[in-house]
């Protein structure tokens, strides 16, 4: 992004010639990290715990669940940093602005 | 038109191979010829929804007018605004988006030319089937911003279609937002770096961005709406726990950053154009690049200063209110760049100057009434009355629409190859800002006196008749200039195509360094780019006293090179997204009336994106 | 400007990143995606423990059951990447068997809530039934048609990939139609959490 008139055209940014994929063997770990996941979060929403710490348990396995697709298996981890930004900037403004929308309705203290 | 080279492949569908002709306009995948449609369909718009405008200063020129009965009025309002915003701003931007965007940055279509043409389709089937409502029992009525739960029990079939139609259209825009989008980022020529491009892309960059995150939500909303009224749901019931406000929030969610969709793209025609009239480099250009994407960014943040009236509580208020007054620090940057870009330049006041200065200056009266809508208790006063329609045309009307038609003169010989009358043009511009202003100066008044909007009649008690009545014979000015404006146009296109030179207006940018009208493939060669401003650089150089020097041989306005345009390949044309479009207004009817429909409508779009998919692409 | 990426052969002409732009739309897509089922969960949310009559999450809901459709659908994101790994190494055999094992299991999940929604139909819920019915039907709707689409992406790539229009470089048209169903798959993700596993409060007067 040159501000100077009568600099000469930058070229692309470089990329790494042979990009990294994950073997099978990883991304069957990584699948089986998400099914373990999957059963905590079973196996809490069965438990005695309730209230505030069941929710916030139960989002941080979502969460770490979200991130783990999106990183592997949708690649962003591996890929150019562009997609990344487009991606957050989709899903942190959603979250953003809705948990907005939910405080003006005093949702939490339902 | 110089020979390109198109498909030859064969098929049980053949792929069409013709790009000119009266039916290739229905294949073309060109984004100049989509423009063109989107252009002449969006003035046709635009001309209905002037006709609604007409029709309500008529009903409104006396207090206790029976022109208009109630029901009749609240349809006419409600589809004034809807065809204004949805099928005239809009798309007349996605027509100079379509047009230019590729031509300024040295590429020879947008990223993907027929999800374009799909795109377009789309937008005029959804235009349509929106308007096919006045036939078919009636048009929407409960108000472009459809307030639960009002919209909701209205009784017919209005707002169904109002849901369906926007809807449709709003598939039509993000589909194009995308595809323009990824044009921006991607498909500039060498050298054209994100702050070599005009600041027209840059707003049609912001813009692009704002619908594609803007419109899942009123998408969102329009499925609540059409659900509660089709088949019973509760959103937005009271009576089973459904919150109406709920409505409010999604659609301005969507609304606010809306307005700067409708506004972002005269803002960058005005910045094309007072440069070159100025013959000036643009004030600032970083200032008004970063301040357009401010203006996005916190365009989401302002959306409840539409709702304070509506009991959100004082913590609520306060904010929106702080954030609506931040929004007007950007929009305040470009006034002082475009007043930076005008002061000690060498001005030339033809049309095209006319209406960018005229729209600069209408917008920041709009813009003023804006600021006091921002503070709370005084917004309590002027919400659901006249000064809020004030404001709103003042923005809209005076920024967007006068900046379209700036647009249109300036751009006017590059599309056609011919110039409009520029006496017919001066004329025209000062009867429309005598009219536009004689029409909406006096809502101010009308407003703080206490008329309210979206009512039918008003008493004769409220002391306001003159103020009416002065409306009202402005918005027949208006009509009179839009008239001026179709002859000039008739008169125009009626003649040869005849310019002496295809850069008429010695212009900055890349569009200019092409024929008048461009070929299909649009640069013989595909330029290298060395600076903001490439063309002017191209013509002109400063000496040591630092005045302009024209360049030896670097203009356009001489012979061409002698490439032609052979062994360019170009997209093919395609039926497919023309035959993909029509399953949505089935898809539509088929909400209204039967399921079979409704089957009709997804098998015809679900088979048109199978033959989209596997067309047999470009030969070579 | 020479694009090296594998991304980029896909571009029939140099792009200003290097990087291609069918990936780059597909990502901005799948992020407007998130305001869409972003607004479809906010309703949901906003309204959980507001109905004013039942039936009501808890007299439905089969935690059981939802969870066996979640490792299935999991279980579909891990066979789509295995048949993008396929599709790289051009083993079109196994991309072919690994596409249809994705589109099946994807089928099994569709037909999973068929059964669901035809049992909460009968158990007196219909999406007009109450907020919850609406909410629940409309989100969980939505993303079923996501999934609808995404399996019919996965056959129209397996018979592509018979015609032999794939063999360019089969690992793109794979790694894009992949990029949706994992996202469809992270849509559920967040679905499950927030609609089935967190508990919703009984309204008032209800035992």
């Amino acid at each position: 992004m040159s501000l100077d008139p009568h600099a000469p055209p930058r070229p692309a940014p470089p990329v790494a010639h042979a990009e990294y994929h994950p073997s099978t063997r990883e991304y069957v770990r990584v699948g089986l990290i998400l099914i373990a996941l999957t059963c905590i979060e079973v196996w809490l929403s069965y438990s005695s715990i309730d209230g505030w710490k069941l929710i916030a348990l139960l989002l941080t396995c979502t969460l770490i669940k979200f991130l783990m697709v999106v990183g592997y298996f949708m690649h962003l981890k591996f890929d150019n940093g562009r997609f990344s930004r487009l991606f957050a900037l989709g899903a942190v403004g959603a979250f953003t602005l809705y948990v907005v929308v939910l405080l003006m309705f005093g949702v939490w203290g339902h | 038109m110089a020979s390109v080279t198109v498909s030859t492949q064969k098929g049980i569908l053949r792929r069409p191979m013709a790009t000119t002709g009266f039916w290739s306009w229905f294949t073309t995948v060109d984004h100049k010829k989509i423009g063109i449609l989107y252009g002449v369909s969006s003035f046709a718009f635009f001309l209905i929804g002037g006709g609604e405008a007409l029709l309500i200063r008529s009903q409104l020129a006396k207090p206790g007018n029976t022109l208009l009965n109630a029901d009749q009025y609240n349809q006419i309002f409600t589809m004034h605004a809807l065809t204004m915003i949805f099928l005239f701003v809009m798309p007349m931007s996605a027509a100079f988006f379509n047009y230019l965007i590729p031509l300024m940055i040295g590429a020879r279509d947008v990223a993907f030319p027929r999800l374009n043409a799909l795109s377009f389709w789309v937008f005029l089937l959804g235009a349509l089937f929106l308007n096919s409502s006045w036939f078919l029992g009636g048009a929407p009525d409960g108000g472009w911003f459809a307030y639960a739960p009002n919209s909701v029990v209205d009784p017919g079939n209005g707002m169904t279609f109002y849901a369906i139609g926007l809807l449709i259209t709003g598939i039509a825009s993000t589909v194009g937002a995308i595809n323009l989008a990824i044009t921006v980022i991607n498909m500039r020529a060498p050298g054209m770096s994100m702050f070599r491009m005009p600041v027209f892309v840059w707003m049609g960059l912001v813009v692009q961005f704002l619908l594609a995150f803007s419109l899942p939500i009123i998408t969102v909303a329009l499925f609540q709406l059409l659900f509660d009224r089709r088949w019973g749901t509760a959103f937005f019931d009271p009576t089973r726990g459904g919150e109406p406000i709920l409505w409010q929030h999604m659609f301005w969610l969507f609304g606010h950053p809306e307005v700067y969709i409708l506004i972002l793209p005269a803002f960058g025609i005005i910045s094309e154009i007072l440069p070159v009239f100025a013959r000036k480099p643009l004030f600032g250009y970083q200032f008004v690049v970063f301040s357009g994407i401010a203006i996005g960014f916190i365009g989401f943040g302002v959306w409840a200063h539409h709702m304070y009236a509506a009991g959100l509580g004082p913590v609520a208020n306060t904010a929106f209110g702080i954030s609506t007054a931040i929004i007007a620090i950007p929009t305040g940057v470009k006034i002082f760049n475009w007043m930076g870009t005008l002061y000690g330049g060498d001005l030339h006041f033809a049309s095209p100057m006319l209406f960018a200065i005229g729209a600069v200056a209408m917008f920041v009266i709009g813009g003023l009434s804006g600021v006091t809508h921002s503070i709370v208790p005084s917004d309590y006063q002027q919400t659901d009355t006249y000064y809020i329609v004030a404001h709103l045309h003042y923005v809209l009307f005076g920024g967007a629409v006068f900046g379209i038609f700036g647009g249109m003169y300036y751009w006017w010989p590059k599309v056609f190859g011919r110039m409009l009358n520029e006496a017919w043009g001066k004329v025209q511009f000062w009867i429309l800002l005598i009219g536009f202003n004689l029409a909406f100066a006096p809502m101010h008044i009308l407003g703080l006196g206490g008329m309210i909007r979206r009512e039918y009649t008003y008493p004769a008690s409220l002391g306001l008749t003159v103020w009416n009545q002065v409306s009202s014979v402005g918005a027949f000015t208006i009509a009179l200039s839009v008239l001026l404006f179709i002859i000039n146009v008739v008169r125009t296109q009626a003649k040869k195509r005849a310019l002496e030179t295809d850069d008429p207006w010695d212009a900055r940018t890349l569009e200019w360094t092409t024929p008048c009208p461009p070929p299909a493939y649009n640069f013989a060669e595909v330029p290298t780019v060395h600076s903001l401003d490439e063309f002017w650089h191209r013509k002109y150089a400063e000496d040591e006293t630092g005045r302009l020097v024209r360049v030896p041989a670097g203009a356009s306005g001489e012979a061409h090179p002698t490439a032609d345009g052979h062994g360019i390949h170009l997209p093919s044309p395609s039926f497919w997204p023309l035959v993909i479009s029509l399953g949505f207004p089935l898809l539509g009817y088929g909400v209204l009336y039967s399921w079979w429909l409704i089957g009709a409508g997804a098998v015809v779009i679900v088979v048109g994106l199978i033959g989209f998919v596997l067309e047999p692409s470009v030969a070579e | 400007m020479a694009d090296v990426t594998h991304d980029a052969v896909h571009t029939e002409h140099v792009t200003s990143t290097g990087l291609s732009s069918t990936k780059l739309a597909m990502w901005l897509f799948l992020a407007s995606e998130c305001l869409l089922f972003g607004g479809l969960i906010t309703a949901y949310v906003l309204y959980r423990g507001q109905s004013t009559t039942g039936p009501y999450p808890q007299d439905v809901f089969d935690i059981g059951y939802t969870s066996v459709s979640s490792f299935v659908l999991l279980a579909s994101s891990l066979t789509m990447v295995l048949s993008h790994n396929a599709a790289l190494a051009r083993d079109y055999a196994r991309m072919r068997l690994w596409l249809l094992g994705t589109a099946m299991l994807g089928l099994t999940f569709v037909g999973g809530q068929v059964f669901e929604f035809t049992t909460f139909y009968h158990e007196g819920l219909s999406i007009k039934t109450n907020l919850f019915g609406s909410t629940f039907f409309t989100l969980t709707g939505f993303h079923g048609v996501h999934v609808t689409v995404g399996i019919l992406m996965l056959l129209i790539l397996v018979v592509l990939s018979f015609r032999g229009a794939l063999s360019d470089d089969p690992a793109f048209p794979v790694e894009m139609v992949g990029l949706y169903w994992h996202f469809v798959d992270i849509v559920w993700i967040v679905i499950f959490t927030l609609v089935y596993l967190i508990p919703s409060p009984k309204p008032p007067g209800v035992p």
